[in-house]
C-alpha cells in the first residue's frame, strides 16, 4: 500500500541528517525531515506454541476449513490446514464447537483519544480551532490507559485499531495504528512500520463547527478551503522537490504541510469521513484534482448509492451495519449497505467509531451478512469476515503483517466459543503476536487498566 | 391503538380493531414471561387481545389461520426505555421533541409530542418493537415530565398510555440540572414534593373543578370553589416556591402513589438514595433506569422491590456514576432477585430501540462465560417484553401472550435473539401491520445501479 516503508533503513537514512544543509546542485548533502519522530516501541510478549485442532477456522480471506487446525509459534501463524504438522509435544488446544479466526482490526475508533471516563479532560479527539489542522497527530492525545482498549480485546477480539482524529475539521489529523497491547506509552502500544493515515472530513460537521466561528459555513466553503489547503500543499511539495533536485537554502518547515505532502508523495493514507453519495462523487473528483488517492470512506452510510464508482476508485467504504437517523446525512441508511457495497466489487469494512460498538464488530458483521442474505445475496460465513480483518488490514496498509490467517503473519488470533456470528458467543481467547492476552478461562489474563485499579468492580468480568 | 377507557379522556382516540379471531399455529411460541419456548405452540387472538397461548389449544372456527411452522412467536418487543416518536433526525431541531428549555419541567407531557409518522416509529415496527415507552429528556430542572406508553402502530394513534410516568434525574444528569451537585438534587427533589403537597391542599385530598373532576390531571387548572380561598392559595405559594403551579400540580399523582417516579440513576450511592426515598415517602411508586452500578446493591434493590429498567450492555467507566459497569449487571441483579428489564438508556434512544433483542441475546451468551451473570432465554426474552411492561405497571396490558393482554404478536424467520432472524410478522393490537420503511424503499431503489430508462428518482 505504501511506496515508502518507514522502516529500519530509512531510520538510519535519516537520524544524524540533520546538521548539514546543501549548498550546491551537485548531489551535496540536504537536510531531510524525519519521517518517524515518534517511533514505536512495541514489542510483542512471549508466547506459547500452540495447535488448535478441531475447529471451524474462517482465514479472513474468505477461506474456511471445518474441524482444521492452526499452529502458533515465535508470534507467528505457522500453518493452518486441515491437519498440521507441529512439532511433537505443541499444546493442543481443542477448538470443539468453536472458530477460530484472525483478529477484528477496526479502522475506526476514538480509543484514547475520546476515552473513558469521558470527561471534559479527556475530550482529546478534535482540535476544533481551525477547520484545517493536519498538523495534529491523535496519537499525541492517545491515553494508554483508555479501559475501551481492555473491552475491545476481551469482548470484541480486536487486535489492531486506527484511532482518527475527530471530524470537526476538514483536515482532522494523522491517525495512528495501534496493536491492542496494553502498554504504558502510545508508542509501546504502536504498530510498527504501519503507514499513517489523515483523517479528512465532508458534510455536516466542520460546517456545524465553523459556521459561526469564521466558516466555512456551507458544503461549498467546505470544499473551497479543502481545494486551497491542497493547492497549497503542492506548493510546499514543489519547494522540497526544487530543494532536494537544486539544492539551496532548506524550506521552511511546515508540519501542516508536511503531513498533506505526504498524501501527496503516496506514504500516507487517505481516511475520508463522509455520508452521503453526491459528497463521495465530489470528493474523488477533488482527490484527482489535488494528486492524491482517496484510501476508505468513513460512515459511508450512502456507499449503497455509488457503488459502483466505489468500485471503479478501488475506495474502501467503513460502515455500520444499522446505525442511523442521528444526523441528516445520515437519514439514508439502510441495512443491506454493506453486503451491496461488497456485491458490487468495491472494499467494504465493518467499522465502529464507537467504543461499545468496538465491542461487537463480529455481531455488526452477522446483520450486515443476515440483511444481504435476505436481499437475496449468498454470503458464507467465511466470505463476510473478509469485512473485518482482510479489508481494514489492506485499507490501514498492515495486510501482508495481520488480517488473515496465513503462515508467516503476526499470530492476531482469536478463539471463539461458538459461532461468532451469534449474539450469543463471545471471544474465549486472544492472541496478539501470538502472546495469549485474554483468556476467559483465566481471571488474571484480563488487562486492567490503571485507571481502575482500585474501582469497584476491578478485574470483573466487564 | 386502543385507548384505555376511563380516567384517560383524550390521552388516545381509541378505534375497535376488528372483530377478528386469528390463530397462529405450529410454530416455536415463547409466551414473554420467563418460561421456555414451547414447540408447535398456538396463539389465538380475538378481537385484539390474546386469547389462549400454549400446546393443544383448539382452533376457533372461522379463525385467520397464519401457518408460523419452523418460525418463532414471541409477544411484541417492548422498549423498555426509549424517545421514539418524539425524534426524527437527533440533530435537527424541528425534528426533536425530546427536551424543553421552556418554563416547565414536571408538567411537561409527551404524548402530544408523539408522531407516529417520524421514520424511527416503522424502522422498529419493522424489527418487531410494538411498544414503547417513551420518557421525555430534561431541559431545565431534574424533573423532565411525564412519559407515555405508545404504540409502533401504522396508524394516527399511538398513546397506549399517557402520563404512565414522571421522569426525574436523580445523579451526575440531575446534578448538573440542580446546579452541580447532588445535594442539591435532593433538596430540589424534596421541595418540589413540598411544593406538590401544597398545591394538593396539605391534607392530600385533591382539589376539584367545576366539572368535579379531580386535579391530579396536570392539566387541568386547580381550581377551588371560594375565589378568596384561590387568592389565600396564590399568596401562601408565592412566599416560598420554585417550581410553577402546572409543575407543581403535576407531581401530585407521584406524591399520591398513582403516578409512577421514574428515576435515573446509575452509581451505587445513588441507587441507596432512592431505596431511602422508598422509605422516607412510602406512598411512592419507584421504578429506576440506568443502574449500571446495581450489581453492587442488587440485594438492597431487591428487598426494596423497586423495578429496574437496565442497559443491557454497559460496560465502560464512561463517568465517574458507572465506574462498576459490567456485562454482568443484569444477570447479577436478576440472581439477586431485583425485577430488572433492558432498555436503551444513553443508547440512541429515539432509534435504536430494536437492538434490544440483540442486547438480550448477548445476555444468553454471558451466562455461558466463566466468572459472567446473564439470564436464562426465557429471562431475556422476558427482559424485552413483560419485564419492562411490569416495571411500568402495564404488565396486565402489554408484554406477554398470556390470555387478555393486547395483541401484539411477532412471528420470526427463527431465533429473535440472534442475528440471522427477523421479523415477518407483526401483530399489534390484532391487526397485522406494514413492515415497509423508507430504508426498505431506499434498498429497493438502489438494488441495482444500472442505468435505466429514467432516473432512479423514478423507480418506487
Amino acid at each position: 500500500m505504501r511506496k515508502v516503508p518507514a522502516g529500519a533503513a530509512l531510520m538510519a537514512l535519516l537520524v544524524g541528517a540533520c546538521a548539514t544543509t546543501g549548498v550546491d546542485k551537485d548531489g551535496g548533502s540536504r537536510v531531510s525531515i524525519n519521517q518517524d519522530p515518534f517511533p514505536s516501541t512495541y514489542r510483542p510478549y512471549p508466547g506459547a506454541a500452540v495447535v488448535i485442532a478441531n475447529v471451524t477456522i474462517l482465514d479472513g480471506e474468505g477461506g474456511r476449513i471445518d474441524n482444521g487446525q492452526v499452529h502458533l509459534a515465535g508470534g507467528k501463524i505457522v500453518a493452518v490446514g486441515q491437519n498440521v504438522a507441529a512439532p511433537a509435544g505443541t499444546p493442543v488446544l481443542d477448538g470443539q464447537g468453536k472458530y477460530v479466526t484472525p483478529g477484528i482490526i477496526d479502522v475506526h475508533s476514538h480509543l484514547g483519544d475520546y476515552p473513558s471516563p469521558g470527561v471534559a479532560a479527556h475530550q482529546d479527539g478534535n482540535e476544533a480551532t481551525g477547520p484545517s489542522r493536519p498538523e495534529v497527530w491523535a496519537e499525541h492525545s492517545v491515553w494508554p490507559q483508555d479501559p475501551g482498549f481492555s473491552r475491545a480485546l476481551a469482548n470484541g477480539g480486536v487486535t489492531a485499531l486506527q484511532i482518527l482524529p475527530g471530524s470537526a475539521n476538514l483536515f482532522g489529523g494523522r491517525s495512528v495504528t495501534l496493536k491492542n497491547v496494553p502498554a504504558r506509552t502510545m508508542q509501546g502500544m504502536k504498530f510498527p512500520g504501519a503507514p499513517y493515515g489523515l483523517k479528512m472530513a465532508c458534510g455536516e460537521n466542520p460546517k456545524r463547527v465553523y459556521g459561526d466561528k469564521g466558516g466555512p459555513a456551507t458544503r461549498m466553503g467546505n470544499i473551497a478551503v479543502t481545494r486551497q489547503t491542497w493547492i497549497n500543499a503542492a506548493a510546499y511539495k514543489r519547494k522540497w522537490e526544487a530543494y532536494a533536485t537544486d539544492g539551496g537554502d532548506m524550506p521552511d518547515r511546515d508540519l501542516a504541510m508536511d503531513t498533506l505532502k505526504g498524501v501527496l508523495d503516496g506514504d500516507i493514507l487517505v481516511h475520508n469521513h463522509c455520508y452521503r453519495a453526491d459528497e463521495m462523487a465530489i470528493m474523488i473528483d477533488l482527490a484527482k484534482e489535488a494528486g492524491y488517492k482517496i484510501g476508505t470512506f468513513h460512515h459511508a452510510v450512502e456507499s449503497y448509492k455509488v457503488a459502483d464508482l466505489l468500485a471503479r476508485e478501488g475506495i474502501c467504504s467503513a460502515m455500520w451495519a444499522d446505525w442511523y437517523g442521528f444526523k441528516m446525512e445520515a437519514y439514508d441508511t439502510i441495512r443491506e449497505n454493506i453486503a451491496f457495497v461488497d456485491r458490487a466489487g468495491a472494499c467494504a469494512i465493518v467499522h465502529s467509531d464507537d467504543a461499545n460498538g468496538i465491542q461487537r464488530l463480529n455481531q455488526e458483521a452477522a446483520k450486515a451478512m443476515a440483511s444481504g442474505r435476505r436481499a437475496g445475496l449468498a454470503i458464507s460465513e467465511e466470505y463476510a469476515w473478509r469485512w473485518l480483518s482482510m479489508n481494514p488490514a489492506k485499507a490501514l496498509g498492515v495486510f501482508d503483517r495481520t488480517g488473515s490467517l496465513k503462515p508467516g503473519k503476526d499470530a492476531d488470533v482469536v478463539l471463539w466459543n461458538g459461532n461468532p456470528y451469534s449474539s450469543y458467543t463471545r471471544p474465549e481467547r486472544v492472541w496478539v503476536d501470538g502472546a495469549l492476552l485474554y483468556d476467559a478461562n483465566n481471571p488474571r489474563l484480563r488487562p486492567v487498566s490503571d485507571f481502575e485499579l482500585g474501582q469497584p468492580g476491578e478485574g470483573d468480568v466487564k | 391503538m386502543l385507548g384505555l377507557m376511563g380516567g384517560l379522556a383524550g390521552a388516545a382516540i381509541g378505534y375497535e380493531a376488528s372483530a377478528q379471531t386469528i390463530a397462529v399455529t405450529g410454530g416455536t411460541v415463547a409466551i414473554g414471561d420467563g418460561s421456555a419456548p414451547i414447540q408447535n405452540g398456538t396463539v389465538v387472538i380475538r378481537d385484539g387481545r390474546v386469547v389462549a397461548a400454549g400446546q393443544g389449544i383448539a382452533i376457533p372456527p372461522g379463525a385467520q389461520v397464519i401457518d408460523a411452522t419452523g418460525k418463532w412467536v414471541t409477544p411484541g418487543i417492548v422498549a423498555g426505555f426509549s424517545r421514539l416518536g418524539l425524534v426524527d433526525v437527533d440533530a435537527v431541531e424541528g425534528a426533536n421533541d425530546q427536551s424543553s428549555d421552556g418554563p416547565f419541567s414536571a408538567a411537561l407531557d409527551v404524548a402530544p409530542a408523539i408522531n407516529p409518522n417520524a421514520a424511527p416509529v416503522a424502522i422498529n415496527r419493522a424489527e418487531g418493537v410494538t411498544r414503547a415507552v417513551v420518557a421525555p429528556a430534561v431541559g431545565k430542572g431534574i424533573f423532565a415530565g411525564q412519559g407515555a406508553l405508545i404504540d409502533t402502530g401504522a396508524d394516527g394513534s399511538p398513546v397506549t398510555r399517557a402520563r404512565l410516568f414522571q421522569y426525574v434525574e436523580l445523579g451526575e444528569e440531575g446534578a448538573g440540572q440542580a446546579g452541580g451537585s447532588r445535594a442539591a438534587v435532593h433538596v430540589l427533589l424534596r421541595n418540589a414534593l413540598r411544593e406538590a403537597r401544597q398545591v394538593a391542599g396539605g391534607g392530600g385530598s385533591g382539589g376539584r373543578d367545576a366539572g368535579g373532576r379531580t386535579g391530579d390531571d396536570p392539566r387541568n387548572d386547580p381550581v377551588v370553589a371560594d375565589p378568596n380561598e384561590t387568592r389565600s392559595y396564590e399568596a401562601r405559594r408565592n412566599q416560598d416556591v420554585l417550581l410553577t403551579r402546572f409543575d407543581a400540580q403535576a407531581l401530585v399523582p407521584v406524591i399520591r402513589g398513582r403516578q409512577i417516579l421514574l428515576v435515573h440513576a446509575e452509581r451505587a450511592a445513588d441507587l441507596r438514595q432512592v431505596i431511602a426515598l422508598a422509605r422516607e415517602f412510602p406512598a411512592l411508586k419507584l421504578a429506576i433506569v440506568g443502574a449500571d452500578e446495581g450489581w453492587t446493591v442488587a440485594r438492597e434493590l431487591a428487598a426494596a422491590n423497586i423495578p429496574v429498567i437496565a442497559s443491557a450492555l454497559s460496560s465502560l467507566p464512561g463517568t465517574f456514576e458507572s465506574l462498576a459497569a459490567t456485562h454482568s449487571n443484569v444477570g447479577r441483579m436478576r440472581a439477586a432477585g431485583v425485577r430488572v428489564a433492558i432498555g436503551t438508556i444513553n443508547d440512541d434512544e429515539a432509534r435504536m430501540a430494536f437492538r434490544a433483542r440483540w442486547y438480550a441475546g448477548n445476555l444468553v451468551g454471558l451466562s455461558r462465560l466463566p466468572g459472567a451473570a446473564g439470564l436464562s432465554w426465557g429471562e431475556a426474552l422476558a427482559a424485552i417484553t413483560s419485564g419492562p411492561a411490569e416495571a411500568l405497571g402495564m404488565g396486565n396490558e402489554i408484554g406477554s401472550l398470556r390470555a387478555g393482554r393486547r395483541g401484539d404478536l411477532v412471528i420470526w424467520s427463527g431465533d429473535p435473539l440472534d442475528h440471522l432472524s427477523h421479523a415477518e410478522t407483526v401483530l399489534i393490537d390484532g391487526v397485522q401491520q406494514p413492515l415497509e420503511t423508507r430504508q426498505t424503499k431506499l434498498r429497493d431503489r438502489y438494488r441495482s445501479l444500472e442505468r435505466g430508462a429514467l432516473p432512479e428518482a423514478y423507480r418506487r
